[in-house]
C-alpha cells in the first residue's frame, strides 16, 4: 500500500505544476469572474447564470484535465519511458496504476477545489452586491450549499473519466487514448438518447445498437445535477450514492482491466 | 551464487500489421555474471542489448528461457530493492526537481522523506549536479539528465547495478567521473553489469566482456582470456638510418612510416624475429628509439567477432591499416 501511496504522492506533485493545469484552472477562475459581468446584462437571471456557467466551466474544464493529464500517466509515460526507471524499483505493475490513478484524482479534487472556492467567492460577492429585495425573488440564495452536491458528483464524474483514461492509455498512444476518452464520455451523457432509439423512429438494429451501447458505456447524466442545482431543486442523497456507488463500481471494473492489461504489456 | 544468470534468454517481437511475422531480438543467451564483477554488454547497434536489459528488469517478457538476479526470479520485487538500473537515455518527470525525484524514488524503497533527502543530497553531491538540483528536471541538459540518472540507480546502495550506455551524453569529465565511480562500486562489491558502445571504457573497466551480434552471443569471457594479450606484430622506431638501408629490408616490414628528423617507425610482422632485424638495423647505423610489441585490442577484437557474426571475411586483423611496402 505504501508504494501506492507514493507513486500517487509523486504524481500529485508531478500534475500539480503542470501547466496544462494551471491554465485551464486559470481559465476556468477567469470564466467564473467573467461570467458576473456577463449575468450583469440579464435582467433577473443573473444569479443562475453565473451559478449555471461556472458549475459548466468546472465540469469542463475537470474533463480536459482528467483526459490530458490522466493519459499522460501512463501513455505518455511509457512513450517517454520515465517508467523504466520506476519499475526496475520494488514497485509492482498493479501498484503503479493504482498509485498514478490515486495521484491524479487528489490533482483533479485540488483543482475543482480551487475553481470551488472562486465560484463561490463570485456568488458571495454578488449576493453582497445585490439589493435583499431582490435576493427574495431568487430560487435559492447565490451561496446554496446544494451547489456543493454539484460539485461533488462532478468530482465523481471525473474520477470516472480519469479510470476510462487510465483504462485506455495502457494500451494505446496518448492520442487514441485522449480520443476514445472523449467518445465515452459523449456517449455517457448521450445515454438516455441512445436508449430511447426506438422511440425516436430508429431501425430495429440500430436501436438494439443503441441499447447495447447504453449497457456497455457508464451513463454520465445522473452525474449531472447542474440545472437540479441552480433552480435549487434538492438532490435526494439516495440519488447521489445510487449515482456514486455505480460509478465507483465502474471504477473498480476499469481499474481490474487496466492492472490485467498493464501486468502483460511489453515496454519496447 | 551469481548476481546475474541467464539460460536460454530469448526474445521475439512481432513485426508487420497485416502479415505478423516474428522477429529475433535476442536468441539464446546464456550467461553468468559473479558477484562484485565489472561486465561489459558490448554490441553493434541493434545487437539486442537493451532488450536483455529489459528483459532482466522485466519490463518486457521472454519468449522462452529464464533469468534470475542474486538467485531470484527476475521481477521478485525482493530483488528490486537490491538492484540499481540506469535505462538508456533515461528521462523523468518534467515538472520535479532532481532533488525531488531522488526523494520520491527514494521513499519507493521505504526510506523515510528525510533519509531520502539526505541520501539524494550526497548522490547529486557525488554525481556533480550542485544548485541545479532545485531546478525543474525539463530545464535539464542531456547530460545532467544522463547524471541524475546515474544517482537514482545507487539510491538504495545496489548490489548489483545495470547500466545502459552509461557514458551517453557525458562530457570526457563526466566519462572520466562515470568511470571512476564504476571502479569504486566494484570495489565495495556491487556488481556492475553496463553495455557500452565505447570499447575503451570497457577495455579500462571490466573483467569479463560478452559480445552480442544480431541478438547471439558471439564471444564471452575474461579480457585476458579473448584477447590472449598476444603479440601480433611490432613497432620498432630507428634514427639515423639511411633510406636506402631501409629500401633494402623492405620486404621485413609492413609499413615504414618517415616520422621526421630523420627517425622512422618500423611495423614488423608477428612472425619476424625483432632481434635479427634489430642487427641488421645497427649494421646499418640505425640506433633503436623504443621497440614495442602490438597486442590486440578490444576493438580489433569486436570488430573481427561482429563481421564474422555477419558473415563478412574477416580479413586482417589490421583492418584500418593496409599494409603497404615502401618508405612514406
Amino acid at each position: 500500500m505504501s508504494a501506492v501511496l507514493v507513486v500517487a504522492g509523486g504524481v500529485f506533485k508531478d500534475s500539480i505544476r503542470d501547466r496544462v493545469a494551471y491554465n485551464l484552472v486559470f481559465f476556468a477562475v477567469l470564466l467564473m469572474a467573467a461570467s458576473f459581468l456577463l449575468a450583469q446584462l440579464t435582467a433577473g437571471q443573473d444569479v443562475k447564470i453565473i451559478k449555471d456557467l461556472g458549475l459548466s466551466a468546472a465540469s469542463l474544464i475537470g474533463l480536459l484535465i482528467a483526459i490530458f493529464i490522466g493519459i499522460g500517466l501512463v501513455a505518455k509515460e511509457v512513450e517517454r519511458r520515465s517508467i523504466y526507471s520506476l519499475l526496475a524499483k520494488p514497485v509492482t505493475r498493479t501498484q503503479f496504476i493504482l498509485g498514478k490513478y490515486l495521484g491524479l484524482v487528489l490533482t483533479l479534487v485540488a483543482n475543482l477545489s480551487v475553481m470551488a472556492v472562486a465560484y463561490f467567492a463570485v456568488l458571495a460577492y454578488l449576493a453582497w452586491v445585490t439589493p435583499e429585495s431582490v435576493q427574495r425573488g431568487w430560487e435559492a440564495p447565490a451561496t446554496d450549499p446544494r451547489l456543493l452536491q454539484a460539485f461533488m458528483l462532478i468530482s465523481v464524474e471525473l474520477m470516472l473519466v480519469t479510470a476510462v483514461a487510465l483504462f485506455f492509455s495502457t494500451f494505446s498512444s496518448p492520442f487514441l487514448s485522449a480520443a476514445l476518452t472523449l467518445a465515452v464520455w459523449i456517449i455517457g451523457h448521450a445515454g438516455a438518447d441512445l436508449r430511447a432509439l426506438e422511440a425516436l423512429g430508429a431501425s430495429p438494429i440500430l436501436a438494439a445498437l443503441g441499447r447495447a451501447v447504453y449497457f456497455l458505456f457508464p451513463s454520465l447524466a445522473p452525474l449531472n445535477v447542474t440545472n437540479a442545482v441552480v433552480h435549487g431543486v434538492p438532490v435526494t442523497v439516495e440519488h447521489m450514492l445510487l449515482a456514486a456507488t455505480s460509478a465507483a463500481l465502474y471504477i473498480a471494473l476499469l481499474l481490474v482491466a487496466a492492472t490485467l492489461v498493464f501486468s502483460r504489456r511489453d515496454f519496447k | 551464487m551469481d548476481a546475474i544468470r541467464t539460460e536460454g534468454l530469448t526474445k521475439h517481437y512481432t513485426k508487420g500489421f497485416w502479415r505478423p511475422r516474428p522477429y529475433p531480438a535476442l536468441e539464446d543467451l546464456t550467461l553468468q555474471v559473479a558477484q562484485g564483477e565489472v561486465f561489459g554488454f558490448l554490441g553493434p547497434n541493434g545487437a539486442g542489448k537493451t532488450t536483455t536489459l529489459k528483459l532482466l528488469m522485466q519490463l518486457i517478457y521472454p519468449t522462452s528461457g529464464r533469468a534470475e538476479i542474486l538467485g531470484r526470479p527476475v521481477g521478485d520485487v525482493a530483488v528490486r530493492r537490491r538492484i540499481g538500473y540506469l535505462p538508456e537515455n533515461p528521462y523523468f518527470y518534467d515538472n520535479l526537481t532532481a532533488e525531488e525525484l531522488l526523494v520520491y524514488f527514494a521513499r519507493v524503497f521505504g526510506l523515510s522523506a528525510r533519509e531520502g533527502a539526505a541520501r539524494a543530497a550526497r548522490l547529486l553531491d557525488e554525481v556533480g549536479i550542485g544548485a541545479e538540483r532545485r531546478f525543474q528536471l525539463r530545464k535539464f541538459s542531456k547530460g545532467m539528465v544522463q547524471r541524475v540518472g546515474i544517482a537514482q540507480a545507487l539510491l538504495n546502495d545496489p548490489e548489483v547495478i545495470f547500466l545502459d550506455e552509461p557514458m551517453s551524453g557525458l562530457d570526457p569529465l563526466g566519462r572520466r567521473e562515470v568511470r571512476e565511480l564504476i571502479l569504486r562500486l566494484r570495489d565495495r562489491g556491487c556488481a556492475v553489469f553496463f553495455s557500452s558502445h565505447v570499447l575503451s571504457d570497457a577495455e579500462a573497466l571490466c573483467s569479463r566482456v560478452a559480445i552480442l551480434v544480431k541478438g547471439r552471443l558471439a564471444a564471452a569471457g575474461a579480457l585476458s582470456e579473448l584477447l590472449a594479450m598476444q603479440t601480433k606484430g611490432w613497432e620498432l622506431v630507428v634514427s639515423g638510418v639511411r633510406q636506402e638501408a631501409l629500401d633494402r629490408m623492405a620486404s621485413r616490414f609492413l609499413r615504414v612510416t618517415s616520422l621526421g628528423e630523420g627517425r622512422f617507425a618500423l611495423e614488423l610482422p608477428v612472425e619476424v624475429q625483432p632481434a635479427q632485424v634489430l642487427s641488421e638495423l645497427a649494421a646499418a647505423g640505425a640506433q633503436v628509439v623504443s621497440l614495442t610489441p602490438v597486442r590486440e585490442t578490444l576493438e580489433d577484437f569486436f570488430v573481427e567477432r561482429v563481421r564474422g557474426a555477419a558473415g563478412e571475411p574477416r580479413g586482417p586483423r589490421h583492418d584500418a591499416q593496409v599494409p603497404r611496402r615502401g618508405v612514406s
